[in-house]
């Protein structure tokens, strides 16, 4: 399969054209020759290499109800992702190499995007013992992150050794840093607000109290530590700082932190219940300078499907999680591109190479995150940044409707994600993947 | 609580609603021979001024204290749904209570008769009376209810589309029956019995 | 007048003194009557929802509402098949079915009257009879009747209230709402049992109760749960006590008509002695009799007129 892509700006920058044949970018130039190409009009379209999530919930196995690796996978392609890491906390947790390979599998058939599998830490996430993370990383689905992620590894010396363990085998332990003591029964930023809510505060020196504590063992072992939605102005400062004395630490922060502030938790809309929870505006200011200036790497989405008796009761009730991959891009292009804090060579940073690097799938077979040049992997996406849209639930393809951004006008739109060299998403909608099966 | 009240002409004027006041005052103690038995219950608002005058009225004529009061009806109307909720007003029932005395019921305007039926109901669950007597300065007409007042005012033949409005002194800072236009024909039918 | 009564912050100073006044009416008209019932809420349907055991809240909102000549129906969904969150809309649901209303509702989970007054799965109006640890505002209603019929208007009025702010919805709702009665309130807790943010409360907080006492009008003790000790927020009851409990020294320090109030269940010997309770400044049995008259006044005004009292007219005959 041949594609022209016509005078599309790649990472923002002049127009050129992109010819994808064999699932690689053959040229990039302008004028190109479509002879036999299926051509692409991308006038005023931005062109980026394929969105890599490093924090997707999928729920399968064990919750299809509320998402499937199929679902997931078809979410992420519309929200130009090609490659996500499924995280650990299915039923049964991906602890195994058993686990993780049969997820990994799944997304191969699939096919509308790359899965890779993370690893759980623990056996069972319950923070006792450490899972066979060397099983894991040799298997076919070849694990390099792993994470207990929903649960923090909250005992120092696990976390140690979990640390260390990994260094054998290139991984990186992903941090869901929450002191579990200090947010017992947590339902929401604690502040004046929840205290006037009266609802359990989860406050920021449980989560800075953690990155603080995993900088400083990361550095004592000489180990690579990633923090995963990272969402205060103190784990900014932490992450900056530890920057600074050039330890090997990475953080990410989630869509939603980039926008939404704790307020609306006002009405008890458990649409706006996440872990960890919305914070202030200061909060949301300092995340987006951090993600801005580099000291966030990445921005990650959480995409959390719940399904809809999970959200549709009580406060306390209600499941901790957001929908984020079909709504991630558009909400970066508000946050950060329209204010000016980065352009789309940074967007392309923050949500594809960065990612691609920490999560270690940037090279080998399946290759993600690569440069848009000639002879890399057609893993391409265009974007419409004129484009605006009102969120609407009902129009998303995930299984669930948790969306915390419904009713909200948000600009850009993506055009079309290439997989390989295969349009996935065209005009703004899945093609057929079972053709992309074919291909392969 | 101000009115708007340009195009309202007067009926009564103070001096004739104190000559009424006098005369229905005359009336009772003749009907109820005396007025050793009497309990003046007054119909809030403008009922319990009008009644505190009538027992004053009373008083001076006999020579003895007549107990008065005030009894709100809100909470018996049959209507309570057809509007919005209300503040309750005050009500007192003297010391010595209605057991065995002849109650006379004071209003302003007698219009439907949904209010006096209220206050009925009310005197039901305060006691049980000798007799009730119903007094009320204006009788307009337009009855709903089988009532009919004991003692009135002024008779005062109107439209449905009319208004009538008493002014009392302790409310209003004035006496005065007026009539005029009702602003909204169909509020109107209530109106005066919601005051 | 009022849709719904979620939260006492919810009340301006003026229906806050309207739903006072009423209570003040209800009094007069039902006590010391052979007849306490009134015919006024006749044909209405009030539903006692009650997610959390609470038989004193729950008995003096259906003597309430029998009082109105209402249908009461209690619903207790304690123990029942509703444990799980999803059962509040099949809750509402089935509530709606039934006609209900007006919905009364007692939740261990904050916010869960919001919930069922947002949601559109009923119309009923809602009263929050006690969320979580959010509020109780006729619990604060029936605190600031009893206060003002004692001390007169509350205007100006210092008002101590002790305990545990932390997890007690009573503090929250007496706090918003004597403040917007304009009463000058003190907080007095230890720090473990103050929320962050309580500066920004319409409320002066204090962590020393002899220092609050001199010239309060009122002092409310909220109970102290003892499990609470095991999660370091004190550390014993007698500790506690000895720094924050109401005792006849403290007691002799107050003016001589100041008054005691406590909503109820009491620990004696912990908050407040067994004197200071049982003396004749102490109007806490008042508290329990002035709640039937609050929560009447708010379910005639919540359910006697027409619709949610935003339409101004006068109904037709
Ligand atoms: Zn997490």
């Amino acid at each position: 399969m041949i594609v022209l892509i016509k005078g599309a700006r790649l990472l923002g920058a002049e127009p050129t054209d992109l010819l994808l044949r064999d699932g690689v970018i053959a040229e990039i130039g302008s004028g190109l020759d479509g002879t036999g190409a299926t051509v692409i009009d991308a006038g005023g379209l931005v062109a980026l290499p394929g969105l890599v999530d490093l924090h997707t919930h999928l729920r399968e196995p064990g919750r299809e109800d509320a998402e499937t690796i199929a679902s997931g996978t078809r979410a992420a392609a519309l929200g130009g992702f090609t490659a996500v890491h499924a995280m650990a906390n299915t039923d049964p947790v991906a602890d195994t190499a058993g686990v993780v390979e049969q997820v990994w599998r799944l997304g191969r058939e699939i096919g509308y995007a790359d899965v890779r599998p993370v690893g759980a830490v623990t056996v069972g996430l319950d923070g006792q013992r450490l899972a066979e993370l060397g099983a894991m990383a040799d298997s076919a689905a070849g694990v390099r992150v792993f994470s207990d992620d929903g649960r923090c590894v909250a005992d120092a010396l696990l976390m140690r050794r979990a640390l260390e363990y990994v260094k054998a085998f290139g991984g990186v332990i992903a941090q869901h840093a929450q002191e579990p003591r200090l947010t017992e029964g947590a339902q929401m930023n604690e502040s004046e607000l929840s205290g006037r809510l009266g609802l359990r505060g989860w406050p920021r020196v449980a989560e800075e109290a953690i990155i603080a504590r995993d900088v400083m063992l990361a550095a004592h072992v000489g180990s690579r530590l990633h923090i995963c939605h990272l969402s205060t102005r103190g784990s900014v400062e932490i992450v900056r700082l530890a920057k600074q004395r050039g330890l090997p630490v990475t953080a990410e922060v989630t869509p939603h932190h980039l926008l939404l502030t704790e307020d609306l938790v006002a009405g008890y809309d458990a649409r706006y219940k996440v872990n960890p929870p919305l914070r202030s505006a200061d909060d949301v200011a300092a995340v987006r300078e951090g993600l801005a200036d580099g000291t966030i790497d990445a921005v990650a989405t959480d995409h959390a499907p719940h399904p809809v008796e999970d959200k549709e009761c009580e406060w306390d009730a209600a499941a901790f999680g957001m929908l984020g991959l079909e709504t991630a891009l558009s909400v970066v292009q508000h946050t950060m591109v329209d204010t000016g804090l980065l352009d789309w060579a940074g967007v392309a940073d923050r949500m594809s190479f960065a990612p691609g690097r920490i999560g270690k799938c940037d090279g080998g077979d399946f290759a993600q995150a690569r440069p848009l040049a000639a002879g890399e992997p057609a893993n391409v996406v265009l974007v419409d940044p004129s484009a605006s849209r009102t969120v609407d639930p009902a129009a998303s393809v995930s299984l669930s409707r948790n969306n915390p951004y419904e009713g909200r006008k948000l600009p850009g739109s993506v055009v079309a994600t290439f997989l390989r060299g295969f349009p996935v998403v065209e005009n703004g909608e899945l093609t057929q993947s079972s053709i992309q099966k074919g291909m392969r | 609580m101000s009115r708007d009240l340009s195009g309202f002409r007067p009926v009564l004027s103070d001096d004739e609603i104190a000559r009424a006041l006098t005369r229905m005052a005359h009336e009772v103690v003749e009907r109820s021979k005396g007025a050793s038995d009497l309990v003046v219950l007054g119909i809030p608002s403008r009922g319990v001024p009008l009644a505190q005058r009538l027992a004053r009225s009373i008083s001076s004529v006999e020579d003895i204290d007549v107990p008065v009061g005030a009894i709100d009806v809100t909470m018996y109307r049959d209507d309570l749904r057809l509007r919005p909720a209300r503040a309750l007003e005050p009500t007192d029932i003297p010391t010595g209570g209605v057991d065995g005395k002849i109650v006379v019921l004071v209003d302003d305007v007698l219009y439907s008769g949904r209010t006096i039926r209220a206050a009925l109901t009310a005197l039901d669950d305060v006691g049980r009376p000798q007799a009730v007597r119903l007094a009320v300065l204006v009788d307009r007409g337009h009855r709903e209810l089988p009532i009919r007042a004991d003692h009135v005012g002024k008779n005062l033949p109107t439209s449905v589309r009319e208004s009538v409005k008493v002014l009392v002194e302790e409310v209003d800072g004035r006496d005065a029956v007026l009539i005029g236009a009702a602003e909204d024909p169909v509020a109107h039918v209530d109106l005066e019995d919601a005051r | 007048m009022i849709r719904h009564l979620l939260s006492s912050s919810d009340l301006t100073r003026e229906q806050a003194t309207t739903i006072l006044d009423t209570a003040e009416e209800m009094a007069r008209l039902t006590e010391g009557r052979s007849v306490k019932k009134l015919p006024t809420l006749r044909g209405r349907t009030v539903v006692n929802l009650f997610f959390e055991d609470s038989t004193r809240t729950r008995t003096s909102f259906e003597l309430a509402a029998k009082r109105l000549s209402a249908d009461v129906i209690n619903f207790s969904a304690k123990g029942s098949s509703v444990s799980k969150g999803e059962s509040l809309k099949d809750t509402a649901l089935t509530l709606a079915a039934m006609g209900a209303d007006a919905v009364v509702v007692r939740h261990s989970a904050s916010g869960a009257p919001y919930r069922l007054a947002d949601s559109g799965w009923i119309d009923a109006n809602v009263l929050n009879a006690g969320d979580g640890t959010h509020e109780h505002p006729t619990q604060a209603l029936l605190d600031a009747f009893t206060m003002r019929h004692h001390l007169g208007d509350l205007d100006g009025r210092h008002i101590v209230i002790v305990g545990d702010v932390l997890h007690g919805r009573v503090a929250r709702s007496n706090v918003s709402l004597l403040a917007t009665l304009g009463a000058r309130v003190t907080v007095v807790a230890p720090p473990t049992l103050l929320p962050l943010g309580v500066e920004h409360w319409p409320c002066e907080v204090s962590y020393d109760l002899d220092a609050a006492l001199p010239g309060a009008s009122a002092v409310m003790m909220l109970r102290v749960q003892q499990e609470r000790m095991n999660a370091a927020f004190f550390p014993s009851a007698r500790e506690y006590s000895r720094r924050y409990g109401l005792d006849t020294q403290r007691f002799g320090r107050l003016s001589d008509d100041a008054i005691v109030l406590h909503p109820g269940p009491m620990n004696r010997g912990m908050e407040i002695t067994a004197e200071v309770a049982d003396s004749e400044r102490s109007v806490i049995v008042e508290q329990v009799t002035n709640g039937v008259y609050v929560r009447m006044a708010v379910l005639y005004l919540m359910l006697a007129g027409a619709g949610d009292g935003t339409t101004g007219q006068e109904g037709a005959a």
